[in-house]
């Protein structure tokens, strides 16, 4: 991997790049399905190769290939060259990237238990008794339809630069799910699943079993069954909502962490992301939230999906503040965007899906942090509510404002208890308004780092694995109601 | 590019490393450029090429599969070990879905030599026109401009052996005004670099832009709208997930179970999936190898067939119509050379109709909120107008929906005769598409 690194740059710099980089990466992806109690899909997926990265004539180019043999790469580099020419032609300004980053240094996630290592028949069976136990329950005339997956992933990857750069990495990440679809002859159809949709750690096998996938798999089962027969979520204009913690860290998702992304800032996502309502203007200036929120964007938290060592670019992982007592008071950056609007050294966000796509700017865990309140206390503390428990739909516009998010079951909260279950929940609004709206923030005992192993940006498209520290928190004057 | 011959070579090295019982392979190689753009002018230009080799093995009743972008020898046979090993370590599964006989599929020649030989500097100099007719008008364009070639052999032991290679260009733009508060969309796709015209699509999105500023707020509620061909394409690809599979409607959540036959859409509606079709992007057999069939879905507003992959169609007692996504998978067959059959109106007339309505060039961040209506949720984008009176007239604020995509098909109360041509590059899936007349069209939310 080195040789080939230190091949690529010197070939890059020889035929006239000003600066270079290469990422050689080795990604395996192992996935287990199993869905109405047979094993459906068992596959393991090799994804190798390398991407160059280089500046010339003041612009970027970039070629990346899957085989690395000498002709191959001698195209690659002349590719990337060639790319960056003529990107140069309608340049308005050069790249500039500050100040060097010659960093060395080496990184491995954290994990007790090697998935890899764990045998395949253990992993089968955990998923065959956690789908028995879902379809053991009873249906009351309902049609189930039971999937449960275990995903695992083990990345290597080398970075090195013209400046000096030399990083070496290596990730573990262990995610799963288990779902179960109930139908009825009227044609409601209802989904629940465990922890949320996939969740996902860069953490081993012991991340598996402390889910206990097994052991909740009868409760979702059931609560997918009650939920055919349980009332609508009541429209409300201004009612008072808790967030299951799972749906906070999709709410900061969707609402803070693509805002914050410097790039749809600057425009730089137009054409397909879209924008963000968080212009220049309102850095230091915008209270986007009460004086309890508080966000950080930080690579550096234990198992998150956007735990790392070192970004793309080879800058070290960093704990950046985003929302402070309420104000917003930071983007996440590259060194190129840093550079031109003098934010200082780059805060490390820049991420690849692979050694097939440029970095972007991209979330690392963007975390609500811990507030003071313990659950119970919080609902017993709510007179007239509704809980909003694990995301079903998202969709938000193209400046990151204008939110709908519906969840899978809700709870309505009387008198400091929760009584009836509501299906097809949804509530919507803006994003400062809805920020603004929070009085109480759960505590850590309640605060899970969420894995979103499927975030979308860019073109070519790219899915990030991205964290989200979130514990349940409430919010007042929202308005809510129910679709099916 | 490998060619035909390096990859059956390749197919029959793997088949000669396996003692599986049935065995597929299928090889994937793909060159792929893109050149973005933003503010005038590119800041991100790539090149990707990989190959990558998959297979499914059999041995009695256990499935193994394995992928890996390592094609040298060894890789190869390191790929065929896994599958195997994978195989193996699992129980008997009762009734695995076996791996398809099936004839040879029709050759379409779908690679346009200009689009895979297309240089960045050509993507440059059509870029640096898009952005000068943005600049002239003092907007700024954003965009992306991708010329795509790739090949792929399905091979199995059952002697299947199927090559196909193609192109795709794609051109999109959004021009906005500095402010970002008005935009406009446009976009070009063909398997041929050469039919993109540069000018008409950023001409377009500078039309749109320009007449957008200054938007009005309509308040939320039902109204008539024209969709415009991409809100279409998007509006078909829910429907092809959700509603016209098999697996779906085997689960009991589409919304045509039981009812092949019944008039539940609107007369004007004929939906259809051809992989064969010239006018599309031929694709002209599907991950299993089996040969694409012309699958009439709606015709003249009466339900008619879905559309299976191996799996399915054994559970129904039917064959393969040639539409399986990679197998094993949880997600069934997808309907993915998509056609709303054209109508005889022209864009002019389809305005001329509407009373009182809104005019919608896409939708944005469209996600299922419930299944079996397909009752969905999204945005509008990038051009958005009132109509009044039969005229296209002032822009709108753009618009959260919240309604059923079944029910769009139901009220549908005019088609236009100009189809536009669509593919997603996420999905893999492609539209032609017509702009519709939709009545009741419902609308929950304003954005800011
Ligand atoms: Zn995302």
């Amino acid at each position: 991997m080195k040789d080939l690194a230190a091949r690529i740059l010197n070939m890059a710099q020889m035929r006239g790049a000003t600066y270079a980089d290469v990422r050689v990466t080795t990604r395996t992806l192992q996935t287990i399905t199993v869905k109405n109690g047979r094993v459906q899909e068992l596959s393991q997926n090799e994804s190798q190769g390398f991407g160059v990265r280089v500046i010339a004539d003041g612009a970027w180019g970039f070629a990346a290939s899957s085989r690395d043999d000498y002709a191959d790469v001698d195209a690659a580099v002349n590719r990337a060259l060639e790319i960056a020419r003529a990107g140069a032609l309608s340049k308005t300004r050069d790249v500039r990237l500050g100040a060097p980053e010659a960093n060395k240094g080496s990184y491995r996630s954290e994990f007790k238990l090697d998935p890899f290592m764990i045998s395949m028949s253990d992993k089968i069976n955990l998923l065959l008794k956690a789908d028995d136990s879902m379809r053991r329950v009873k249906k009351n005339g309902a049609h189930l339809v039971t999937t449960s997956e275990l995903v695992f992933v083990r990345e290597d990857k080398l970075f090195a630069s013209t400046e000096g750069a030399a990083i070496q990495q290596e990730s573990i990440e262990s995610g799963c799910e288990i779902q179960a679809l109930a139908t009825n002859e009227a044609g409601d159809v209802q989904t629940r699943t465990y922890p949320w949709g996939r969740h996902q750690q860069t953490r081993g096998f012991e991340f598996i079993l402390a889910q206990q996938l097994v052991e909740n798999a009868p409760r979702i089962a059931q609560e997918a069954i009650m939920l055919l027969g349980a009332d609508p979520c009541p429209p409300s204009d201004n009612a008072t909502v808790i967030l299951s913690g799972n749906q906070v860290a999709l709410q900061v998702h969707e609402s803070c962490g693509h805002p914050i992304e410097l790039d749809r800032v600057l425009k730089q996502e137009a054409s397909f992301a879209g924008t963000s309502f968080l212009t220049l203007d309102k850095l230091n200036n915008l209270q986007y939230g009460s004086e309890i929120v508080n966000i950080t964007a930080d690579a550096t938290i234990p198992g998150g999906l956007g735990t790392f060592g070192y970004d793309d670019e080879g800058v070290p992982a960093q704990r950046a503040e985003i929302i402070k007592d309420g104000r917003f008071v930071g983007y996440m950056t590259n060194r190129e965007l840093a550079a031109e609007l003098n934010l200082g050294r780059s805060n490390g966000s820049m991420r690849a899906e692979n050694w097939n796509r440029i970095p972007l700017i991209r979330m690392t865990n963007v975390n609500l942090l811990p507030g003071a309140w313990k659950l119970d206390d919080l609902i017993a503390d709510t007179d007239d509510g509704i809980y909003f428990d694990t995301n079903r739909s998202w969709s938000i516009d193209d400046k990151r404002l204008n939110f709908q998010f519906g969840t899978e079951l809700a709870w309505e909260i009387k008198g400091g208890k929760k009584t009836r279950l509501l299906k097809n929940p949804i509530y919507t609004g803006v994003t400062p308004n809805f920020w603004r709206s929070c009085d109480a923030v759960c505590d850590e005992s309640h605060w899970v780092v969420w894995g979103t192993p499927r975030c979308g940006k860019g073109q070519p498209p790219q899915t990030v694995r991205t964290g989200h520290g979130a514990s349940p928190a409430r919010f007042r004057n929202v308005k809510v109601f129910s679709r099916s | 590019m490998l060619g035909q011959q390096k990859l059956l070579h390749l197919a029959d090295t793997a088949f000669s490393h396996t003692k599986a019982d049935q065995a597929e392979v299928s090889l994937r190689v793909l060159e792929s450029s893109l050149s973005r753009f933003a503010n005038n002018a590119i800041h991100q230009n790539v090149f990707e090429s990989n190959a990558t080799l998959r297979v499914r093995v059999i041995f009695g009743k256990r499935t193994g599969v394995a992928e890996s972008n390592d094609i040298t020898p060894e890789g190869v046979k390191r790929t065929m070990d896994t599958a195997r090993a994978i195989a193996q370590s699992q129980p008997e599964s009762p009734n695995p879905s076996p791996i398809p006989q099936s004839a040879a599929a029709q050759r379409m020649d779908a690679f346009v030599p200009g689009t895979a030989e297309c240089t960045p500097a050509l993507r440059a100099r059509v870029i640096g026109d898009v952005c000068g007719l943005a600049g002239a008008q003092k907007l700024i364009a954003a965009g992306a401009f991708r010329t795509d070639a790739y090949e792929i052999v399905i091979a199995n032991s059952h002697g299947v052996s199927q090559y196909h290679r193609g192109t795709i260009a794609d051109l999109h733009t959004v021009v906005m005004n500095d402010a970002g508060t008005a935009s406009g969309y446009a976009v070009a796709t063909s398997p041929d670099v050469r039919v993109l015209d540069g000018d008409a699509v950023a001409r377009t999105a500078i039309d749109k832009a320009l007449r957008s500023q200054n938007p009005i707020a309509l308040a939320p509620g039902e109204y008539t709208v024209i969709l415009e061909p991409a809100a279409v394409a998007n509006l078909m690809q829910y429907l092809a997930w959700h509603t016209f599979n098999a697996l779906a409607v085997q689960e009991e959540r589409s919304f045509v179970r039981g009812k092949r036959d019944q008039i539940l859409f609107s007369p004007n509606v004929t939906l259809y999936d051809d992989g064969l079709a010239a006018d599309g992007i031929p694709s002209p057999f599907d991950d299993e190898g089996v040969p694409r069939q012309r699958v009439q879905l709606i015709e003249n507003g009466a339900v008619r067939d879905v559309v299976y992959d191996t799996f399915t169609a054994r559970r129904d007692n039917v064959s393969s119509t040639g539409h399986a996504v990679p197998v094993p998978n949880v997600q069934g067959p997808l309907a993915r050379n998509l056609f709303f059959a054209p109508g005889d109106k022209s864009r002019d007339e389809l305005v001329a109709s509407v009373q009182r309505g809104i005019l919608i060039t896409r939708f944005w961040y469209t996600r299922l909120v419930a299944p079996l209506h397909v009752m969905m949720t999204g945005l509008t984008r990038d051009g958005t107008f009132l109509i009044e009176n039969g005229q296209v007239s002032l822009p709108v604020k753009n618009l959260r929906f919240t309604t059923s995509f079944i029910d769009a098909l139901r009220n549908t109360r005019a088609v236009a005769r100009d189809t536009q041509l669509f593919h997603d590059e996420r999905s893999g899936m492609t539209f032609r598409a017509p702009a519709i007349v939709v009545d009741n069209f419902n609308f929950t939310g304003v954005t800011q």
